[in-house]
């Protein structure tokens, strides 16, 4: 981080400046891996315009990077000639683009009202105290584990429902919760 | 296995579900697949298949809309203006495969188990609406799903069903899986429409209605998964078949439901459309551990709550749930039995709609999170006495035409029919309220101040 104590606010790493949008700064550049490149020319064949792969590209540069940065979104935008604000303004639209660093686990506890009617709220809140009095949306202290409330997964038949990362969980309650979080390596 | 149906019923469109590897596109040949599309595609040349006789098929069949609306879907495809006045705009299907209305989980179980039925059902649609290119938009967290569509997807190309020419038939038919970010909103047509574009997925003032200018400025049909494919079996079996289910000519066709909350077996249930509700519940094994019913919620979170009484003989189809006084909707339905708290499940609801609200209408972006934190406050006892009448008044100004979409009807719904249908339960938190004067205390932040505002009318 440069600047400290003294530095006017517009030469703060990680704070946007006048005319710049709101994203986290990675602190480093970023660019996709000749896989991702390819992913993505392939993408531009299946729209009549290029700003229609933008939710897609995102996607490419979540899976590259682990969420979205400053560097990303600039990144992105170059790509498919958009401005940065705009691309930030899509990305904080949408809840599934990470606009942090997240745990290798990100544990997503879906408090809907089917799952509301199966106690979900409860479990939510058991899984946080178990792994250290987690608030929403925060990351174990070992960098494993974050902790986020989601509206419904789809699998209300199989609530309490929960996601992990790209994966999902079914009927997770306060009885198999210990088993549950054991089996996340 | 969750997914069931009566005694005796052959299953249509779960039919394939429990067959090892249902997904495949070679057992999905095997049962007979595809045969639709090919024969189409094998009377283009001969003058024996049209567009116009698919749309007409559908027509017949009387198919409605699986998404939420029920809407007449071969009419539907009829307001997609002619080639002479359209010029050279091409014609768009997007599947809508958002999935995301709580309480449904009935496209999630087609598109994990029989992609292919969907693909085969949006190839037939494409022939009719002579579109060249369409696309199905995927919520981003059914990330699975999408991974099975993208190969079902792949295996079409590879067999020669979609792409260039398909089958020799001239016609070029393209398909690309789209996948959403993680917004509800994205359900409604046009927010799905501007999210395929690269945007926020804000919803659109109609008119123009999209099937006049939809993504790209272009006609556009905007179709449920399950609608699609029962296009499909429309096609393999014709519509007089289509019309033997249901309880009249308005309400026809096998349907899926999505039954939740307190029953024994939780699932996807196909039926034919129009069964009773207590046949519907006694397939899911009754009320959990026996209890007594205490309230249903019958399309969805955005459907009005009806009680024990009201659902005893209503029968579960568009005009069957309507005349209740509610709503289909997405046919997911949410039982509740006498332990259910109604004022923490309605503040719950309204959480669902004052995150998802998108923002461009007052109304809805100041009113769901007031709704939410008035309930939350209900709820907590910490209410005031003239609370319930506020909820009610504020409510019902956030409705009826005020807004751009009908998510902001849909918000309400749970609150006004909670409070009107249980308002003794609501009245017990009240009760609960600790402050003696409890009923003088002035609104006192900003987010009541607006409330009040609305409440007179006034949405600045
Ligand atoms: C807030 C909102 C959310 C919606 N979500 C969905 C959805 O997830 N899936 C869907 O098929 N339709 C959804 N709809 C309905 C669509 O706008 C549209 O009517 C439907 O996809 C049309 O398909 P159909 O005619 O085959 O039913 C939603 C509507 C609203 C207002
Ligand atoms: S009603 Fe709500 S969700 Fe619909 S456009 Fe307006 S603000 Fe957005
Ligand atoms: S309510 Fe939790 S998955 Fe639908």
């Amino acid at each position: 981080m440069s600047g400290g104590a003294g530095t006017p606010v517009s030469e703060q790493a990680g704070l946007p400046r006048v005319g710049e949008h709101g994203a986290l700064s990675a602190g480093k550049a970023v660019a996709f891996s000749p896989k991702a490149l390819a992913r993505f020319e392939k993408l531009l064949t299946r729209y009549p315009t290029k700003q229609a792969a933008l939710l897609p590209t995102l996607w490419i540069a979540q899976g590259e990077f682990g969420w979205i940065s400053r560097e990303a979104v600039d990144y992105v935008a170059g790509l498919l000639g958009l401005s940065p604000a705009f691309v930030w303004g899509v990305t904080t639209f949408y809840t599934m683009y990470n606009r942090a660093p997240v745990g290798k686990h990100l544990i997503q506890f879906c408090t809907s009202i089917s799952c509301h009617l199966a106690g979900a709220e409860e479990v939510f809140a058991e899984c946080r105290k178990i792994l250290g009095d987690l608030k929403p949306g925060e990351t174990s202290a070992d960098g494993r584990f974050t902790v986020i409330e989601v509206e419904c997964l789809a699998q209300c038949d199989k609530a309490p429902a929960v996601m992990v990362n790209d994966d999902d969980f079914a009927i997770i309650t306060k009885d198999n919760l210990q088993k549950f979080l054991g089996g996340l390596r | 296995m969750s997914e069931m149906w009566p005694a005796g019923y052959v299953p249509v469109l779960l039919a394939r579900i429990s067959r090892p590897d249902s997904p495949a596109i070679d057992g999905y040949l095997a049962d007979g697949g595809y045969a639709s599309w090919k024969k189409v595609l094998a009377g283009i040349a001969t003058g024996e298949w049209t567009p116009s006789k698919v749309t007409d098929l559908v027509k017949a069949s009387g198919l409605r809309g699986r998404g939420g609306a029920g809407f007449p879907c071969g009419l539907k495809w009829t307001f997609v203006p002619p080639k002479e006045k359209r010029g050279n705009k091409p014609v768009y299907l997007l599947c809508n495969a958002d999935e995301s209305e709580p309480g449904t989980f009935k496209d999630r179980v087609l598109i994990e188990k029989d992609p292919h039925q969907i693909l085969e059902g949006m190839m037939l649609a494409s022939f009719a609406l002579g579109v060249r290119h369409a696309y199905l938009y995927i919520r981003g967290e059914m990330v699975h799903g999408a991974e099975v569509l993208n190969a079902a997807v792949d295996e079409a190309y590879a067999k020669g069903l979609l792409g260039k020419n398909v089958q020799g038939s001239g016609l070029d038919l393209d398909l690309t899986i789209h996948r959403g970010g993680g917004a509800y909103i994205c359900g409604e047509e046009t927010a799905l429409i501007e999210s395929l574009e690269g945007k926020r997925g804000h919803p659109r003032i109609k008119p123009p209605f999209p099937a006049v200018s939809g993504v790209w400025a272009s006609p556009t049909v905007v179709n449920n998964v399950e609608t699609l494919c029962c296009v499909k079996h429309i096609l393999d079996r014709g519509p007089d078949w289509f019309r033997t289910y249901g309880r009249n000519e308005k309400n026809t066709g096998p349907k899926l439901f999505c039954i939740s909350g307190h029953v024994e077996r939780p699932g996807v249930y196909e039926a034919p459309m129009g069964i009773p509700f207590l046949e519907l519940l006694a397939l899911a094994g009754g009320v959990k551990g026996g209890r007594k019913l205490k309230a249903v919620i019958p399309g969805g979170s955005s459907a009005p709550m009806l009680t024990a009484e009201e659902v005893q003989s209503m029968p579960l189809d568009f005009d069957g749930v309507a005349a209740a006084k509610s709503m289909l909707g997405s046919a997911a339905i949410i039982v509740m039995d006498e332990t259910t708290d109604i004022p923490k499940a309605v503040a719950n609801i309204s959480k669902f709609y004052a995150h998802e609200s998108c923002g461009q209408c007052t109304p809805c972006r100041e009113g769901t999170p007031w709704l939410n934190k008035m309930l939350k406050r209900v709820v907590n006892g910490q209410g005031k006495r003239q609370d319930l009448d506020l909820l009610v008044q504020v409510a019902s100004q956030m409705g009826n035409g005020m807004t751009i979409c009908v998510f902001s009807d849909a918000a309400i719904a749970p609150v006004l029919s909670g409070i009107a249908k249980f308002r003794p339960e609501f009245e017990a938190c009240l009760a609960k309220a600790a402050s003696p004067d409890f009923a003088l205390t002035a609104p006192s932040d900003v987010t009541e101040k607006v409330a009040g505002r609305m409440a007179e009318g006034i949405h600045s």
